[in-house]
């Protein structure tokens, strides 16, 4: 029977959940790196037993640990993170020229066929890759590089590089998400980067459908149907079929369009998933009832998922990379809130059970699909 | 052989319990205990002293014989007790944050 592994990583460490493919009964595995930050832990597609982890804290510094053994044991393998070249400045949060200065790795994306070769964002915004398993890490200068890079500026959380998607079907072509400058494509492999932020609409930026400074939270792909992307805005869900070029609102009936996390379902690439949250403000579901919305349409219609969800007095938040999905027949779902649940639904958003109650704030939640 | 000793969370992240002890060829300074404990734990580069800057992290703080060294000149030698092993050289991280 297949199984699935969670990568879980919280204010105070990592943990791994594991189980087989009924996904009820779980072993908890950690904390790992206990005390640190853990933004994000990531397994290799082309390796899943090749595990990685953004390590941090405040005193310390930036940390990368490599596992080879699913998560058993860990190496901290190399943590330089320099900016190419002279860094220059970008824009401070008002509005005055700021240097850029590494603060930490926010995203990890392995590559899709290389176990040796990842990508890591990071804050201040940039795209760093290292093609020895972790050990050295270059940057890829072109995307900082972007002539609109010196006006780019923080989001309330830093400016951070957050999502890198990997196109599976057009060699070179990857997206990134920066908050707050918006969305950028490459098609050679990292090397040039061109905005793709049409049709977005802002109003917290002076010209609200300017090329960058849109608040991007999160970008979904299906691996099936790469040209298509679903987005998380700061404000607003969004669509595009053309791989970025122009986007288009679907947020529909939800109750509100703000949140953060987005992910679409293993085997539907037009049902897909967001966690609505109250506001800009209020970074906690409306009424105090925890709700994952699916749309089965690809966006505008939308149905509330709320079984085995706190219905009353639930003030958390489910950050931007604290969703995931796994590729069993049924495909679960699986998301960690700031107050330290994970939630797991092995029917499709159905039904929901917490796998774990009180763990540190959840900041990543990343699941492999095991044989 | 110089004593030193690591907050917990670089312990942990070395594998060292307890004290570290290292052989120092040359002049005792901050910069040359701190040179030898990054060529013994690579895993301690960069989260004591930045990379590139090669300047203390702004929560770390080194302390020795109940004095703050973590401003002084990284190449000024360190007291004799240090030097001599009476004296551990301390590595903490600052009283901030949870």
């Amino acid at each position: 029977m297949s199984r699935v592994r969670v990568l879980v990583g919280t204010r105070k460490g990592a943990f791994v959940l594991s189980a087989d493919g009924n996904r009820d009964r779980w072993e908890v595995s950690g904390p790992h790196f206990a005390g640190w930050e853990i933004y994000h832990l990531k397994g290799s597609p082309a390796d899943p037993d090749r595990l990685f982890a953004s390590q941090s804290s405040g005193w310390s510094g930036q940390v990368i640990q490599r596992s080879d053994d699913g998560g058993s044991s860990w190496e901290a393998v190399g943590n330089q993170f320099s900016y190419d070249g002279m860094p220059g400045t970008h824009q401070w949060y008002d509005g005055t020229p700021h240097p850029w200065e590494f603060e930490r790795v926010w995203h990890l994306e392995p590559s899709l066929d290389d176990p040796d070769t990842v990508y890591a964002g990071v804050e201040d915004a940039a795209l760093f890759r290292s093609t020895d398993g972790g050990q050295a890490w270059e940057e890829l200068p072109g995307l900082r590089g972007h002539a609109s890079g010196p006006f780019w500026q923080p989001g309330a959380g830093g400016m951070c590089l957050h999502t890198l998607i990997l196109d599976p079907a057009t060699s070179g072509r990857m997206f990134a998400a920066i908050s707050a400058a918006g969305v950028f494509r490459s098609d050679d492999g990292g090397q040039s980067w061109r905005p793709v932020n049409r049709g977005l609409q802002s109003e917290g930026i002076p010209d609200s459908d300017a090329e960058v400074g849109h608040c991007v939270h999160r970008l979904a792909m299906h691996p099936s149907r790469p040209e298509v992307l679903f987005m998380q805005k700061h404000w607003d869900v969004m669509r595009s079929d053309d791989a970025g070029e122009s986007w288009r609102e679907v947020s529909g009936n939800l109750p509100t369009d703000f949140g953060f996390p987005i992910d679409v379902h293993a085997h539907e690439p037009d049902t897909v998933y967001v966690v609505p949250i109250t506001s800009d403000a209020l970074h906690y579901p409306p009424d105090g009832r925890l709700r994952v919305y699916r749309s089965r349409t690809g966006g505008d219609d939308w149905e509330p998922l709320a079984k085995g969800l706190p219905q009353e007095h639930c003030y958390v938040n489910v950050l931007r990379d604290a969703m995931a999905v796994d590729s069993l027949d049924s495909c679960g779902i699986y998301f960690g809130t700031t107050g330290g649940q994970v939630y797991v639904s092995p029917d499709a958003g159905d039904s929901w059970q917490p796998i774990v109650h009180d763990l540190p704030a959840v900041l990543s939640v990343e699941v492999q699909t095991l044989p | 052989m110089i004593r030193v000793v690591l907050p917990a969370h670089l312990r942990a992240l070395a594998s060292i319990s307890g004290e570290t002890e290292l052989d120092i060829a040359g002049p005792v300074t901050q910069r040359t205990v701190l040179d030898a404990l990054e060529a013994r734990y690579p895993a301690l580069r960069g989260t004591i002293r930045g990379h590139d800057s090669g300047k203390r992290r702004a929560f770390i703080r080194f302390f020795a014989c109940e004095q703050d060294l973590s401003h002084q000149d990284p190449d000024a030698p360190l007291p004799g007790p240090v030097a001599s092993g009476a004296e551990p050289y301390l590595i903490v991280g600052a009283m901030a944050g949870g």
